[in-house]
């Protein structure tokens, strides 16, 4: 198995990264479903991977592909803590709308 | 156009696509099937680059165990449609100004990087097998690593104290 790393520039990685990562700014800012906020996390997560993996294959290290690893677990830490949140807050408010959920603000 | 390059676009198209998709429909269980088509995409371009292990954990962790919990919370939440997405307060679309602004300063440097000829080692092909991962993991990076575990024990404890019901 041989891959032909130059027949693909680095900087198109990082444009796709790039643009993955704003479709996930853009969705943490429009949707009010607390669990598809969460999923567009996963998804800018997921964009800032792509780029660690793009430049360690570039670089020729594997430094990139350790920190993807940390990054999912806690990327899986995360979303374990995050779901059991909404989770409670569903038990207390009946609702995961970020807009009604505003216990936090004074 | 090479193959490859032809490729990485239907790749790229097809990710892009479906994240689209994700923030787009109002159902959350289609959300999460469209962002389990993206992580499949990333986990493609993820062995173009020669990252093996990389890859199968993506499948593995994010499209298997992850995105298994969201759907089982979504299905235990038994959430309906959320309503149209119809902004009420009106300053997080100012937001979106600086959002794009800083994705097309993102796309101008990111073209202007040169394509420059690679000369990688012949261990690079190998790079991303489960063999060099590990023996990085195991030896260099050991220390990290056991943090991890710790960080995964709290989620653990923390997720059974906020999932638990009060029992008064």
């Amino acid at each position: 198995m041989s891959m032909n790393l130059t027949a693909v520039p680095l900087g198109f990685y990082l444009v796709l990264s790039a643009v993955l990562f704003t479709i996930g700014v853009l969705g943490v800012l429009t949707r009010r479903n607390a669990i598809v906020v969460f999923m567009c996390i996963e998804l800018m997560l997921n964009s800032v991977n792509l780029t660690l993996v793009a430049f360690s294959a570039f670089s020729g290290t594997i430094v990139g592909q350790i920190l993807v690893f940390f990054v999912m677990a806690v990327a899986a830490a995360e979303a374990a803590v995050g779901l059991a949140i909404i989770i409670a807050l569903f038990r207390n408010k009946q609702t995961v709308n970020i807009d009604e959920i505003n216990i936090m603000k004074w | 156009m090479s193959f490859e390059i032809i490729f990485f676009f239907f790749i790229a198209v097809l990710s892009v696509g479906s994240a689209l998709f994700m923030i787009t429909r109002l159902n959350p269980m289609k959300s999460v099937l469209f962002l389990i088509v993206n992580f499949f995409c990333l986990a493609i371009l993820y062995l173009t680059l020669g990252a093996q292990f990389i890859a199968i954990i993506e499948i593995l962790v994010y499209a298997g165990a992850i995105m298994v919990l969201f759907l089982f919370v979504i299905m235990l939440l038994n959430l309906g449609d959320e309503s149209r997405l119809v902004e009420k307060k009106s300053y997080k679309r100012l937001l979106a100004l600086p959002a794009a602004l800083i994705l097309l300063i993102e796309i101008i440097i990111g073209l202007r990087i040169p394509a420059e000829p690679l000369t990688l080692p012949p261990i690079a092909a190998q790079m991303g097998s489960v063999e060099y991962i590990g023996k990085a993991l195991y030896t260099e990076y050991v220390f990290p690593f056991e943090v991890t575990s710790l960080l995964l024990l709290s989620a653990i404890v923390g997720v059974i104290v906020l999932a638990k019901k009060r029992s008064g």
